[in-house]
């Protein structure tokens, strides 16, 4: 086998084209016709059915054994244990094909990154050959955040660029002012850390020595960023591997038509599926999210003030199949980390799409190219200013998505599809990060991954499940405790199920659950929360309540080396903030409230820090839930007692082995929550009247405000609804408002 | 390839939720059942305490339906009209809103419901059973969201492959 291994001396595209010619060529003729390159037939999948589908099953199979195998390099138990890496394989115009298990996110913004890199020339200069290696963490080229690093080689065979293999893992630190992968503080992208645009780092198979010195002083603990660059390469050889026994078996023709059908294939049961689970309409489901920033004075004047992001999802699916996601009216980019490029919302919509409408293996770019995304120029969603941090796009991506499996749940309702149907995803938070000296007394930085097992949210037939899930990781896992503690410096007094996590309803969301640690063997640390605090992070469906926001609890300067000390009793849950079971039994220096993302706040050794993993959203009217189900909720500690009979009108009496339902009483407080709505409750038009008075006097705190002239601003179409709706004057705005 | 097909009896306990994971577990795996609409419909409409024909369910408590006068209305299950299926059905709804820390208290514990000065709960009744239908989380001031839009004529002549007329 003859494989080049310098490519820049002639077109190393197909037929003697350059492969910027190939890539303008695809877009052509999917402008031109609505199909991937224009094709009409798929007559591969017709006349050979079996080699198509045994070709897609070894290419398939070469990603999830890359996946598997490759994570056992990486040290890092972001990667190894809770499997935040993922690997694909593409065309040579940058298309995916087929990928991996594991953070899928990526497969689309890794798709912008390769193209990125031929439309800026990278086959001139620096040239692309056989055994080059490519880097790139840059949200504005392709990706979410700089922590997801990628690697990504060319694959040739012969003198022609057959496709790429692309890989990405999550680091733990980026090389920032402040430590962690996501860094919470920075406001333009000068204070990101570490950024590498499509940089290459290495030519036949070797990283280079200068590259890999850079990586010894650009970020804390080097040994895991190196380990992880091997993990990624290595997966990334192991797919060029497998695309050559392909190409070897089948032929390059073969392989070159089959690249295009499955893509081609993948747009099509798009389309095709979206006319069997939905219904044609437009959907909406506007979200929200806090950034209690007012008083932080590790920021700059300006920057520390609070924020309300507007995530305005509408949907509309069209007759023929078209799928149309839109965030007109969506806030403006802000001096914080949370903004999110094209590529990272492109991502986003992509990793729900697998897990909603699309939840195969067979999923690829064919599902790209049947959609679209609207992102308004100006907007946290598209920046018109290129140097926004964006560590932590997540922030702002997480929220604004969850109107999308809404929108589903719609859908699937109305065409009887019940049980595909779930009430959104919680946040994937607390997400706990820190950083300083570590507990072997090294300088060091850490994300817990943790978060990545919150509650699922009920669905239209069940309830949803406890501490399981991640809306950007199909594949949630919490990681083992021993594992968090081996690299950071806290160690763990419990990790428990926490009532009232999850959103009632008929159907109660999963539960989510509680953690606490505190500092080991060191002084010299930071922490960070993050999560919302301040506003709910979506919505039940039908009448379910969301889950509950979050809070930060730390206690600092405590007793609790002295309970240890004396043997008396430590404490494993917090359980209820009203009555709070850590604060009986520890001393010290509460820090308790809504800031629930905020910079790094010091603590020493012994301080206790709290993380509270959220629940899922319910579905359907509490008063409509099984009351027997509800008994079992307060004996299996998801609820508490005074709950029972506030929310769900169910009201228990003990017997030996807990608590059961009391029908006849049930039935009567049911019948008293009833009246109670009757009496409480108003005509919507009246409620209208009165809140009209509230907007047109201005009456909001200022991120309410800020939020509203904002979108006001940035899209006269939600200007317009917005007037319209509180038949205000054409001329209104927020201005006068609070400040 | 077969296209799957259930018998009425497990959409029957599908609607009720009362069938057993592994088969649920089965029926989200498998490809979907393109007469599932309509049995669901079938079964609905016999479930419903009044005449009107159903043409699309929006929740377990609302569905979209043709009154004998042929107008196409919202309705709740309890029998409330919301009036023309394309106006937003929560406009005719009741609603109360928790808009104080003591509101939030009585659904979340204090510290985990949202700060009403940022984001308040709009809970819309059905005004003849008082069922909660639907819970907004929204700013204050935010407008009424009109969740869903159906293309209810398209999607009866191009999906269904049957007018509605």
């Amino acid at each position: 086998m003859a494989i080049a291994t310098t490519g820049t001396q002639k077109p190393i595209g197909w037929d003697g084209r350059s492969v910027r010619e190939m890539l303008e060529e695809s877009e052509r003729l999917f402008e031109e016709t609505g199909r991937y390159h224009g094709i009409e037939r798929l007559s591969m999948l017709a006349e050979d059915p079996i080699r198509y589908e045994k070709i897609f099953s070894r290419l398939r199979g070469g990603m999830v054994n890359a996946r598997e195998t490759a994570l056992n390099i990486s040290a890092s138990p972001i990667v190894k244990e809770i499997g935040e890496l993922c690997f694909a394989l593409y065309t040579p115009e940058g298309d995916s094909i087929t990928l991996s298990t594991g953070i899928m996110v990526h497969v689309h913004t890794m798709s912008d990154a390769i193209k990125w890199m031929i439309r800026q020339g990278y086959e001139e200069n620096p040239g692309l050959a056989q055994g080059d290696i490519f880097c790139n963490n840059d949200a504005f080229v392709g990706d979410v955040h700089n922590a997801d690093v990628q690697n990504i080689l060319p694959i040739f065979w012969e003198d022609e660029l057959i496709g790429w293999a692309a890989g990405v893992t999550h680091v733990l630190d980026v090389g920032a002012g402040k430590p962690s992968g996501m860094p919470i503080g920075p406001v333009n992208r000068f204070e990101d850390g570490w950024i590498l645009s499509c940089q290459k780092i290495g030519a036949n198979d070797t990283v280079f020595r200068d590259y890999e010195l850079r990586s010894e002083t650009a970020v804390r603990m080097p040994w895991y960023w190196r380990l992880d660059e091997k993990t990624r390469i290595t997966g990334c050889q192991m797919i060029r591997d497998a695309v050559h026994r392909v190409i070897e078996q089948e032929g390059v023709d073969t392989y070159k038509r089959f690249m295009r059908e499955v893509i081609e294939e993948g747009r099509r049961s798009f389309e095709t599926r979206v006319k069997e689970m939905t219904v044609p309409g437009v959907y909406r489901s506007p979200q929200f999210t806090d950034v209690p920033f007012e008083g932080e004075t590790q920021l700059p004047p300006e920057a520390a003030k609070d924020i309300l992001m507007h995530a305005p999802m509408e949907v509309t699916v069209g007759l023929d199949g078209e799928f149309e996601v839109s965030f007109e009216g969506a806030s403006k980019w802000g001096m914080h980390s949370f903004n999110a490029p094209p590529s990272a919302m492109q991502g986003a919509l992509w990793v729900q799409l697998t897990q909603t409408l699309v939840p195969n293996d067979k999923v690829n770019d064919g599902a790209y190219f049947a959609t679209k995304l609207h992102l308004p120029y100006g907007s946290w969603t598209n920046p018109d200013n290129p140097s926004v941090s964006t560590t932590i796009s997540w922030v702002f991506l997480i929220p604004s998505f969850v109107g999308l499996f809404r929108c589903l749940g719609q859908a699937y309702t109305a065409r009887g599809y019940l049980e595909e149907v779930i009430a959104g995803y919680p946040g994937t938070w607390n997400m706990s990060q820190g950083g300083g000296t570590d507990h072997y007394g090294r300088p060091g930085a850490w994300t817990n991954f943790e978060h990545s097992c919150v509650g699922t949210s009920a669905g239209f037939v069940k309830d949803g499940e406890a501490a399981c899930a991640a809306m950007w990781n199909p594949e949630g896992d919490m990681g083992d405790v021993e594992a968090w503690e081996i690299l950071e410096p806290l160690l763990y007094l419990s990790r428990r199920i926490r009532p009232n996590t999850a959103g009632a309803g008929k159907h109660r969301g999963g539960a989510g659950w509680e953690v606490l640690r505190f500092v080991w063997k060191t002084d010299d640390q930071v922490v960070y929360n993050l999560g919302e605090g301040h506003v709910f992070h979506g919505t039940g469906l039908f009448g379910g309540y969301p889950s509950c926001t979050g809070y930060r609890l730390n206690v600092e300067d405590n007793n609790l080396k002295q309970l240890i000390a004396e043997g008396k009793p430590i404490p494993h849950a917090d359980r209820d903030p009203e009555d709070s079971e850590l604060l009986k039994l520890v001393d010290g220096r509460v820090v308790m409230d809504n800031r629930c993302v905020h910079l790094p706040t010091p603590v020493g050794e012994y301080d206790i820090y709290v993380s509270l993993l959220r629940g899922g959203h319910g579905c359907g009217d509490a008063l409509e839930r099984e009351p027997s189900a509800v008994a079992a909720d307060l004996n299996e500690g998801h609820l508490l007692p005074r709950f029972a009979e506030r929310v769900y009108g169910v009201v228990t009496s003990e017997d030996g082995d807990g608590v059961v339902a009391d029908a006849d009483a049930t039935a009567r407080r049911r019948d008293e929550l009833r009246k109670q709505r009757a009496e409480r409750a108003i005509p919507v038009s009246e409620w209208m009247e009165k809140t009209r008075e509230r907007v047109l006097a201005k009456d909001f705190i200022y991120p309410v405000t800020d939020m509203y002239t904002e979108s006001m601003e940035l899209s006269e179409k939600w200007a317009g609804e917005f007037r319209e709706f509180w038949d205000l004057p054409e001329d209104f705005s927020f201005e006068g408002g609070e400040r | 390839m077969k296209q799957p097909s259930y018998p009425r009896e497990v959409v029957e306990q599908l609607v009720d939720g009362a069938l057993p994971w592994r088969d649920l577990k089965r029926m989200m795996s498998s490809f979907k059942d393109p007469d599932r609409f309509d049995t669901y419909i079938a079964i609905l409409q016999e479930r419903v305490p009044w005449d009107d024909r159903i043409l699309l369910p929006l929740s377990d408590n609302l569905f979209i339906v043709e009154r004998a006068d042929g107008e196409r209305v919202t309705k709740s299950l309890a029998g409330f009209d919301f009036g023309d299926y394309r106006r937003n059905w929560k406009l005719n709804a009741l609603i109360f809103e928790r808009d104080s820390d003591e509101l939030m208290d009585e659904v979340y514990p204090r510290m985990m419901g949202a700060d009403p000065r940022w984001m308040t709960l709009r809970e819309y009744y059905c005004p003849k059973s008082l069922t909660l239908l639907d819970v907004e989380a929204v700013p204050p001031g935010y407008p009424i969201v009109h969740a869903f839009q159906p293309d209810l004529e398209g999607f009866y002549r191009e999906w269904l492959g049957r007018p509605l007329d």
